[in-house]
């Protein structure tokens, strides 16, 4: 048994980030997942969601959930980024100054999701935009 | 929908309620459902904030107490008293005033709950320095905002503080001085003036300990009414000068909003209101707020000098306390007479006491049903449905929203006719007769608003 359903996030737009988020975590809630885990499918898609409005032009996120694991896939129309290798470095942005003075930006986004997902999955082509494939298992606290 | 697992401390008067409905539009766990008109409590979700009572328009909803006569079931008996009783009076009226009065109605021993807070002070830099517990750490002070956590952010438990309220310290304090002066522990009853009804829940069903050191609760709209009477009758002011030491002036501002906050070392967060509240507690749990370490919780608008059983404006109340604390000279916090001990001698004693004794459960709102497969099959019929629903958050249903409808309707505690539109469109469609849709809303508001009444609020013979 299986649920699907889209969000889309448009870019720049700080102050709707975080949507996608509160409504996964209601639907996991009544599901009644584990909290820990409920954090971190919360965590990696916030992080993912700001990396679309920090970055990108507009993105969709869908969502595929099932009685055991949930799937997030988000793709972007954005720059791409061009050494996915760099950017998995905590610490490491290329968020503008206007960016980081809202507090986004502290280059703790990609190593953020990578370390609480149970599987991750990131292609880029610069120019063009970045896909993300977040697997987390909802029954499981090990990472 | 009985439970008798939770103790609440608000009760909805059947006799009185109209089924207005004001109270299940401001639930903030969305406990409230209106049937033959009346306002039904789940009990599970209520968290004892006192929303409603603050809301209803005929005072049919009233917080229980104890029987004031008990009170003299104990020969040692303490009053217990929140900062915020004196600050309802002007400021002429003295704390030892309110002393005085309190002893004339049959206590032996009236003592300020903030003294509570001075141990609590250390006790919490404490565990902020030693516990790993995760950031922000949350203040468990208001117990409205515990049980808020435990139904609706139950992820953010772990965040709550581990310390227990100033009251409890201020009872263990008071129990052990009369026992160190020979009374046994059955002999001594310990009131509590309570300002809300979520203080009243967490003495008659605490979360964190198996019991509580308090014997019952007094409301506090009783004592004001108490003590104002008898001032006004005596004309003149007692100066009893059997009256303790002061509070410190810092930790008598506590139940204010940002008066535990500001006592924090570290970078700290006052937040009041229960919208406000839920509202960033929501951004929290999504992990995106950082830089906090201690986050100062009240469910009503400026602390406990906005709680629902307070006479007295809020910010009045708030006001003359912070001249009252302005006002205490050096030396008046130290103790004067032989009335009692100072607590700080007491410290290392109530430090031994000072922690939460047993976990804090979750009983999450949110969770459909203990079998995940179950659960997502509700989750999908409740979504489905709101396809049908207008989404507009009518309430003619008798739930507060069209979401709380679908899920009532899952959890087999609904019905999809509830909804004036569905029913409507069936008419419309002949699938339903106009006698049948008049009954169902007969069954969610009761007959009496189907007739005329000139009594009501509003109407030509108004009257209360």
């Amino acid at each position: 048994m299986a649920m699907s359903f889209e969000y889309k996030v448009t870019g720049g737009d700080f102050t709707r980030a975080g949507y996608a988020s509160s409504q996964v975590k209601k639907m996991l809630k009544q599901l009644g997942v584990d909290n820990t885990v409920i954090k971190r499918v919360v965590v990696c898609l916030y992080e993912a969601e700001v990396n679309i409005v920090a970055h990108a032009w507009d993105g969709v996120i869908s969502v595929d959930l099932n009685t055991d694991s949930i799937f997030l896939k988000l793709t972007d129309n954005g720059p791409g980024i061009a050494n996915i290798e760099q950017a998995m470095q905590k610490g490491y942005s290329t968020a503008s100054p206007e960016v980081r003075e809202m507090g986004f930006g502290a280059g703790m986004g990609l190593p953020n999701i990578s370390a609480n997902a149970d599987r991750f999955v990131i292609n880029s082509e610069p120019g063009k935009g970045t896909t993300l494939e977040i697997t987390i298992n909802l029954n499981s606290n090990a990472v | 929908m009985k439970n008798g697992f939770f103790h609440h401390a608000l009760t909805i008067r059947e006799d009185l309620c109209t089924g207005c409905s004001l109270c299940m539009r401001v639930c903030p766990t969305e406990a409230i459902r209106i049937r033959n008109g009346k306002a039904c409590l789940i009990e599970d979700r209520c968290i004892d904030c006192g929303e409603c009572f603050r809301k209803c328009p005929v005072h049919a909803i009233i917080i229980e107490q104890d029987d004031f006569s008990r009170v003299f079931d104990y020969s040692h008996r303490v009053a217990l008293v929140p900062s915020v009783l004196h600050g309802q009076f002007r400021h002429e009226v003295s704390m030892a005033d309110i002393s005085a009065v309190l002893k004339s109605m049959g206590f032996t021993w009236v003592y300020e709950v903030e003294h509570g807070a001075e141990i609590l002070k250390p006790a919490i830099d404490q565990m902020m320095n030693a516990r790993n517990l995760p950031r922000p750490v949350i203040s468990s002070y208001c117990p409205a905002i515990v049980r808020l956590i435990q139904v609706r952010f139950p992820a953010l438990i772990k965040n709550l503080s581990t310390v227990k309220a100033p009251l409890d310290m201020a009872a263990f304090y008071c129990r052990k001085v009369l026992r160190d002066r020979g009374a046994h522990n059955a002999e001594i009853g310990v009131f509590y003036v309570t300002p809300c009804a979520a203080k009243i829940a967490a003495v008659k069903s605490p979360v964190g300990d198996e019991s509580s050191p308090i014997s019952g609760v007094i409301n506090m709209d009783f004592i004001f009414n108490m003590i104002n009477r008898t001032l006004r009758n005596k004309g003149e002011l007692s100066h009893d000068d059997g009256h303790a030491y002061s509070v410190d002036p810092d930790t008598l501002l506590w139940s204010l909003t940002d008066g535990e906050a500001s006592c924090i070392n570290g970078s700290t967060l006052a937040i009041d209101g229960m919208n406000n509240v839920t509202e960033f507690l929501e951004k929290l749990e999504n992990d995106e707020i950082t830089g906090v370490d201690y986050l100062e919780l009240r469910a009503c608008d400026e602390g406990c000098a906005g709680g629902v059983l307070l006479s007295s404006n809020r910010f009045l109340v708030a006001e003359r306390l912070r001249r009252k604390a302005r006002n205490v000279k050096p030396g008046e916090t130290t103790r004067k007479n032989g009335d009692m001990s100072d607590i700080e001698a007491y410290s290392d004693y109530l430090m031994r006491k000072v922690n939460i004794t047993t976990d804090i459960k979750p009983r999450s709102m949110y969770r459909l049903s203990g079998d995940r497969d179950e659960a997502m099959r509700m989750m999908k019929r409740s979504r489905r449905l709101m396809c049908w629903l207008p989404g507009i958050d009518c309430g003619l249903c008798g739930a507060p929203s069209c979401q709380a409808l679908a899920e009532d309707i899952v959890r087999h505690r609904g019905d999809i006719s509830q909804c004036v539109f569905i029913r409507e469109s069936n008419m419309e469609k002949e699938l339903m007769d106009r006698e049948r849709s008049a009954s169902i809303m007969k069954q969610i508001w009761g007959e009496n608003n189907f007739i005329k009444n000139c009594n009501k609020k509003g109407a030509e013979n108004e009257s209360n």
